[in-house]
């Protein structure tokens, strides 16, 4: 009997629900993976958005001539012996004063008041100072950091419950912060210098920056991409145009992508090994950082490259082959130029995944504690050759602090990481789309 | 091999376009339990002299004297941090590469406390708890047995009924040696149960090693990362007790309460009265040849130990150091430059 065609018979039916199954496989895996980026996407940005704001202090600080300068010669020498130790009580008396000129009630110790300026104040008075002698003796209005503590309170990370039990901070403290912000002396406002200022250490969270990190992460990917960029196309085009296909060059194909798996901390051996055990460069340097991540990255750019320039038609290199062109004409002015936005995908690729790495850093010693801004170049320690940190280093520094302020930071830092990946990864599609051609 | 050096010397050369390779800042390594005291240090060492700020590496006490022990030279580290003293083996491997004069300072003592969620019980231990809770075996009547305690409450009957669960550092942390000898061992000691192996015939060595071996059931748990490790499986786990350090616990008085030993409150003032029983002296350790070459080195080393810094009053003591009573010796073996072994 032969049914209506709108009819659905048995098999059909199972086919179709074998499809709608699959199909719900498929669904269930995307929401999962979407909901892990979302709890990951809202944790950092939850833990990490309040980095990049941050609360200062507005201070007239009275520049005592008597702590500053007491011989009054106003020399650079002799006031450079005046540490930043004895700038502290001259912070803390500025907010005393305010305190009183506000008629705010202040039952705390001189010590825990001051302890409600962070550490850092008084350098940056003192830097102020030794930049401007002229200044000792007047009152100067300064926009001092306030503590870890009193910031975090502004945050809502620290609350009157909480510091009850917190040796740091007190609510007595609190209050006072509370009562300076509704008079406008205390202000949480937008921080660039989270971008700018160097590593603190664990006694002054508010003041860490990811400045060295960003410079010598920009350093290492300027090395990796002036190494490997032509090293690794140079080899491709080789391995592609010109090499016979022998049984060597099957080995060296099967070695790259066999190298493009290796763990990258084993990279990480390979450096300290040569290039600081054997050449001898600066250990922590953008340099070493920037060989190794090279080295890591070369058999990715080699892989993208020899892609691209396969996605190329013979029959490209046969036109112009066929008119007269050689071998090194075809390949670099038709075939080269053609790959160029597939190269340029696999080079940017590399050089996120180089950006993003921490395990071989770590035995060349990048994962250190570094507050100078490394130089680009020093005739002492030549290129690249001066101490840094880099991006993903100083989020796993930060994870490692004992002040819970930094986990706030950590994950600014990462957050920041992941716009530079973002960039890229965006810079990358963008060249893809606008440049690639189709046969 | 020599083409190799030139072929390596020359893409040096061609890529820092000079050969030579100095360093002007101090660079140290070691341990990560030093390593919070020594970027204080670093932080206002920078901002107050004309030198660089030092780099400071963790990475562990022996991995920092490892390297410490590579060479004399501008590509090694300067000084090395360790949370215990250097040991002999290391003292020769350090003469075998050509570092022969070290000059060991002693910067102060580091607490090491058990704490606990701060909404859960207060403790109040001995060492003999800790044994009894933690220990592999129990010598009982003459044979060993394996540890079968399950509850605070089946230790000593004073506790609150509360499953064990420890979390200790891992065996790459110095402070898991100090855990050992002055908690494990000396509760197996107080409470007889050393005595008691002795007795039945065992050798001091095995003794104090079946002492303190620790259970492998789970109740312990080693922690190899840092200390927001352990904090971390303490907020997901409100019974676990944890090893962290004097400093780390004040810096989060506010999510952990600490546990009294002895009936002690560990403090920098009960440490450095020797109270509290579980602390430990940090150190660090210069490579005397490397003075005058690097720039700031001794300065950094005699700021370090200077009377503001690690004193009683300065920031060290102010982060959880418990500065050293014998400051001014070790304040002059730094200025004298008196290196190891010359017989002080």
């Amino acid at each position: 009997m032969k049914t209506s065609l709108l009819k659905l018979d048995t098999r059909t039916k199972k086919r179709n629900a074998a499809e709608a199954r699959f199909k719900a496989y498929g669904l269930t895996a995307i929401i999962i993976a979407m909901l892990a980026l979302l709890i990951l996407l809202t944790s950092v940005l939850g833990n990490g958005l309040s980095s990049f704001r941050q609360t200062f202090i507005t201070l007239n600080v009275e520049l005592v001539e008597d702590k500053l300068d007491k011989s009054g010669v106003r020399d650079l020498e002799v006031m450079s012996k005046v540490t930043t130790i004895s700038y502290a009580p001259l912070l803390r008396d500025a907010l005393i004063a305010e305190l009183d000129e506000r008629g705010i009630e202040n039952p705390l110790s001189n010590r825990d008041l001051g302890d409600m300026i962070s550490k850092e104040a008084a350098a940056t008075v003192r830097n102020r100072v030794l930049a401007n002698l002229d200044l000792v003796g007047q009152t100067i209005t300064f926009d001092v950091l306030a503590s870890g503590r009193i910031d975090a309170f502004f945050k809502g990370d620290v609350t009157m419950e909480s510091a009850v039990l917190d040796s740091n901070t007190s609510p007595e403290a609190l209050t006072i912060a509370q009562q300076l912000a509704d008079v406008g002396v205390i202000e949480t406002k937008f921080n660039w210098n989270f971008f700018v200022w160097p590593d603190a250490s664990v006694q002054r969270p508010e003041a860490a920056g990811l400045g060295v990190a960003i410079l010598g992460s920009l350093y290492m990917m300027i090395v990796v991409l002036v190494l490997a960029l032509p090293i690794g196309v140079a080899s491709s085009i080789y391995l592609e145009e010109f090499a016979p296909k022998n049984r060597w060059t099957d080995l060296i194909e099967v070695n790259i992508s066999n190298l493009a798996a290796v763990p990258s901390i084993v990279y990480g051996i390979l450096g300290l090994a040569i290039f600081i055990n054997f050449m001898e460069f600066n250990q922590s340097s953008p340099l070493v950082g920037g060989l190794v991540l090279t080295l890591m990255t070369l058999p990715t750019i080699i892989i993208s490259t020899r892609a691209a320039l396969k996605s190329v038609p013979p029959s490209i290199r046969d036109a112009a082959l066929g008119v007269g062109a050689s071998k090194m004409q075809s390949v670099f002015h038709h075939v080269l130029p053609l790959a160029a936005p597939g190269i340029l995908t696999g080079t940017i690729i590399g050089l996120a995944q180089a950006l993003g790495e921490t395990a071989p850093l770590l035995l060349i010693g990048m994962v250190a504690f570094v507050r100078e801004y490394p130089a680009a170049y020093t005739p002492e320690a030549g290129l690249f050759g001066e101490a840094s940190t880099a991006l993903p280093v100083q989020v796993f520094n930060w994870t490692q602090r004992s002040d819970p302020a930094f986990v706030e930071r950590a994950s600014g830092a990462i957050i920041t990481l992941l716009v530079f990946l973002l960039i890229m990864n965006a810079v990358a599609i963008y060249l893809r789309r606008r440049f690639e051609r189709r046969w | 091999m020599s083409i190799m050096k030139l072929t390596a010397t020359t893409a040096a050369i061609a890529l820092t376009t000079t050969a030579a390779f100095a360093r002007d800042n101090v660079q140290v390594a070691g341990s990560s339990t030093v390593l919070p005291y020594a970027s204080i240090v670093a932080e206002v060492f920078g901002e107050n002299f004309d030198f660089p700020t030092p780099v400071i590496e963790s990475g562990g006490s022996s991995a920092g004297l490892k390297r410490f022990c590579e060479g004399v030279g501008e590509n090694t580290i300067d000084i090395a941090n360790a949370s215990r003293a250097i040991r002999p083996a290391e003292v020769e491997a350090c003469a075998a590469a050509g570092v022969t004069d070290i000059i060991e300072v002693r910067i102060g003592y580091d607490g090491i406390v058990f704490a606990s969620d701060i909404n859960g019980n207060a403790f109040e231990f001995t060492p003999e708890d800790w044994y009894k809770a933690l220990a592999a075996e129990h010598f009982i009547d003459g044979e060993l047995v394996p540890n079968t305690l399950s509850n605070w409450n089946e230790v000593n009957p004073d506790f609150p009924d509360q499953p064990i669960q420890a979390f200790i550092p891992g065996t790459k942390h110095g402070t898991r040696e100090v855990f050992e000898e002055k908690v494990i061992l000396a509760g197996c000691e107080d409470g007889g149960f050393f005595q008691a192996m002795l007795d039945a015939g065992v050798d001091e060595d095995t003794a104090e090693g079946t002492c303190m071996a620790i259970r492998t059931d789970g109740r312990s748990v080693d922690i190899d990362g840092d200390y927001t490790e352990t904090l971390a499986r303490i907020d997901a786990d409100n019974n676990g007790i944890g090893v962290f350090g004097l400093s780390f616990y004040e810096n989060n008085t506010n999510k952990l309460q600490v546990a009294t030993m002895n009936g002690v409150v560990p403090t920098t003032e009960s440490i450095a009265a020797g109270d509290y029983p579980v602390s430990r002296p940090l150190y660090f350790y210069i490579k005397a040849a490397h003075i005058g070459v690097i720039p700031g080195l001794k300065e950094f080393a005699e700021f370090f130990v200077s009377d503001e810094i690690a004193g009683p009053d300065g920031p060290l003591a102010e982060y959880g150091l418990v500065s050293d009573p014998e400051l001014a010796d070790v304040q002059e073996t730094v200025a004298d430059e008196v290196v190891m072994g010359s017989g002080t």
